[in-house]
């Protein structure tokens, strides 16, 4: 792909994707949005997040399957994590106690 | 509003994103690979980061220009991926009301999934918040990720993905996200919305185009949100 459509493509994709993220944006700063849609968006990070990690956890690369074994060091470690998460509420406490977990298992393992 | 407090309001943004720095890292350098693989120059391979900042969007297009697809696929592609934003959008949307339409135009082109985890979190556990205060986490943690994306990409291009795989770098992402979720689920609502997320996303996740994700969070919002008009209905009926 030559120079000039490689930032066709750049421009094209950055501008659309500006007009998704404004999109709702704006026109809440228009008008008010139907009350039924926030008290559904309520629950819009609950279930993003939990659909980021889910993948994230049962697969070790990109192009990998999802792996659902006990086996699967990741899974035992993001349990672990989530455990720490909801007895401290410390993302940082988290982000430890999930780390080490994996680099032990992974010590263990092999 | 004192001086001091605002400024506690930036530190406050920037202090919460720094430990999801770790997992940005791995795939900014992934879409800086993948620039470079493509065969962007370095101006593109790191532009791209600055002006589409969506690193799924950016490395399925990379890919696809990678494999000589038409302009127009890499678009369409890229764009698809990106429709959960729409949707973020609007989640944001009631907390940043009554501002400049450059202001506004401004918190939309640094919304990442981050971001607005991050600041959504934060304003449902806090919703003593003030508008302006709320502004100012947001901008605080979403320049931050902005800044941090675009240093990430350009190492990538020039230096390679130079951050050894067995360190399962990419692992603080999903970390960073339960950090997030799990104190946030208070209400059972909450949890129906989260269990039907990443029930929806592993049936889906074979779908192209990040559709599963995006289909995870349309029928976890449809769960939760009917879960929570049962259990009120539920609450009406001894009166």
């Amino acid at each position: 792909m030559d120079a000039a459509t490689i930032w066709l493509c750049i421009f094209a994709i950055g501008a659309g994707t500006f007009a998704l993220r404004f999109s709702f944006i704006e026109l809440a700063g228009r008008m008010a949005l139907p009350e039924s849609m926030t008290r559904a968006l309520r629950f819009l990070p609950p279930a993003v997040l939990s659909a980021i990690i889910v993948p994230a956890v049962l697969r070790h690369g990109p192009a990998s399957d999802l792996y659902f074994g006990i086996d699967n060091p990741r899974l035992a470690a993001a349990a672990v994590a989530a455990l720490i998460a909801w007895l401290t509420k410390s993302v940082v406490a988290t982000l430890a106690a999930g780390m080490a977990s994996l680099w032990l298992i992974g010590w263990i393992v092999n | 509003m004192t001086e001091t407090s605002a400024r506690q309001d930036w530190i406050d943004g920037i202090s919460v994103m720094l430990p999801l720095i770790p997992g940005v890292l791995p795939f900014g350098m992934i879409a800086g690979v993948a620039a470079s693989e493509a065969g962007l120059d370095a101006w593109a391979g790191i532009g791209q980061s600055m002006i589409v900042f969506a690193g799924a969007s950016q490395i399925a297009a990379l890919q696809l220009i990678a494999d000589a697809a038409p302009a127009l696929v890499v678009i369409l592609t890229g764009l698809v991926i990106n429709l959960r934003f729409a949707m973020y959008g609007a989640s944001l949307a009631p907390h940043f009301e009554r501002r400049s339409v450059w202001m506004r135009a401004l918190i939309a082109h640094l919304m990442t999934d981050q971001s607005y985890a991050l600041s959504v979190t934060r304003f449902n556990m806090r919703p003593e918040m003030s508008k302006a205060a709320r502004l100012r986490f947001y901008m605080g943690n979403a320049s931050l990720m902005w800044v941090v994306w675009a240093a990430a990409t350009a190492a990538g291009y020039f230096l390679g993905n130079s951050i050894p795989p067995d360190w399962s770098m990419d692992f603080f992402v999903p970390l960073s996200f339960i950090a997030l979720l799990v104190p946030s689920i208070r209400e059972t609502p909450m949890a129906a919305a989260a269990l039907t997320g990443g029930v929806v996303v592993a049936l889906a996740w074979t779908l192209p185009f990040n559709m599963g994700l995006f289909a995870a969070a349309v029928c976890g919002v449809a769960a939760g949100y009917l879960a929570d008009r049962h259990f009120s209905q539920h609450r009406k009926e001894p009166n």
